[in-house]
């Protein structure tokens, strides 16, 4: 199964209960950070993950010699990649999500494939992560080429707790989508709640189950509480604000091994979760 | 003279100039010998998440114009721009488009020969 750890807001603790379930997660797993702009769940899981590889996407080039100056590539991209007008031609590479749809509609065969650099994968037999090239916009390709990679290195059967980007935009849905269970990580806050809502509104449609973790327990207001409890949307632990846990963490110890007491919150999440994705798997 | 395409915040020659070129409001299309003009609605540029500036680019051209008064031309529309042979004089704010074709006619406006950058 694939459990995806997301929130609208960040810095609400996603890779505190990412890293922190797949500690205590009772079956085998494998973790991913899919949050490639800035990726740190390998801080807490170390060593340091090996680089596997780098990862390309295919923009266009033109080749005037070809080119009829038809337009119908410009006309289908979608983001300006292709300008194409009264006999002038030229590609914006950095523009380019790399659908590849230039490359299929050209009747004259004048865009040649060439590569951009996005980024890179690293990891091992149990975990990936993405790391976005610096300057680079686009992570969603990257993402999705992360979970392409898990799929040839994890052992199948494997569980697999996935760090997700922070947001609602297509990074943060390229990561959520096709696992079986969202997390959704938000803060007791009037900001959190917002937040949460968004995101809760934003996935929605994948028609994954979700469920809320409240991290900071204890600050803050009710609002999370009542959202959640109007729209049936299933409070599944309260993780109390602890400095002492939150000192531990920023020097990079996981959070569900701090105390006792974490750690059983931690695995009665993780019990949770596991059951509410058997029973539909089963159901 | 050449037509000029100037971008503005409104439909009319004392309608102020649009300091921005990819998301301007419009853009007035200006014959300076008989100042007669036309305006290009840019709404469709000015709703798109990236490339504002190739569109609005494109849209200039298409309009016949050969010269281009902006606030601000980035460096992808100023590429269009030079490929179109279409010339652009950046920089100007704070002024009517009418203000704005008149110094051009006078001469007192130069014509770029970069595109302007984030902190011009």
């Amino acid at each position: 199964m694939k459990i995806a750890v997301a929130s609208g807001k960040g810095g609400t603790g996603k890779t505190t209960v990412a890293s922190s379930l797949f500690s205590v997660w009772p079956e085998l797993a494998a973790a991913m950070d899919l949050d490639v702009e800035e990726p740190n769940l390998h801080i807490f899981l170390g060593p340091d993950p090996r680089r596997l590889r780098t990862v390309w996407l295919e923009v266009p080039e033109l080749d005037e010699e070809r080119c009829t100056y038809c337009g119908l590539c410009s006309e289908l991209c979608q983001f300006k990649a292709i300008s194409i007008f009264d006999g002038v031609g030229m590609t914006f590479p950095e523009m380019c999500h790399g659908c590849g749809g230039c490359f299929e509609i050209c009747p004259a065969d004048a865009l040649k494939v060439k590569r951009r650099e996005i980024g890179s994968i690293h990891g091992n037999q149990r975990f990936l992560m993405g790391r976005l090239r610096v300057g680079e916009a686009m992570s969603p390709p990257l993402i999705r080429a992360v979970r392409r990679e898990a799929e040839q290195i994890f052992d199948p059967g494997m569980d697999i707790i996935m760090d997700a980007p922070p947001g609602v935009s297509c990074p943060a849905a390229a990561a959520v989508r096709d696992t079986d269970f969202i997390l959704l990580v938000a803060e007791p806050t009037p900001f959190g709640c917002h937040d949460l809502k968004l995101a809760h509104q934003a996935f929605r449609p994948f028609g994954i189950p979700m469920g809320v973790a409240v991290n900071r327990a204890g600050i803050g207001d009710d609002s999370i509480y009542s959202y959640c409890s109007g729209t049936g949307l299933e409070i599944m632990a309260e993780i109390p604000f602890d400095r002492a846990a939150a000192e531990a963490y920023s020097s990079g110890q996981i959070v569900a091994r701090f105390s006792e007491k974490m750690r059983s919150l931690f695995r009665v999440l993780a019990d949770s979760i596991r059951r509410k994705v058997l029973q539909r798997q089963e159901g | 003279m050449d037509k000029i395409a100037v971008s503005s915040q409104g439909p009319g020659l004392d309608d102020p100039m649009d300091q921005r070129f990819g998301r301007a409001a419009g853009f007035l299309i200006v014959d300076p010998d008989s100042m007669q003009t036309e305006y290009i609605d840019n709404g469709s540029s000015q709703v798109l998440a990236q490339g504002a500036g190739i569109q609005a680019a494109e849209t200039v051209a298409k309009s016949g114009a050969k010269v281009v008064i902006s606030g601000f031309v980035g460096p992808k529309a100023f590429r269009i721009l030079q490929a179109a042979g279409i010339r652009v004089v950046h920089g100007l704010q704070n002024m009517t488009v009418r203000q704005a074709v008149e110094l051009f006619k006078k001469g007192e406006l130069e014509y770029a020969d970069a595109p302007a950058r984030p902190e011009d």
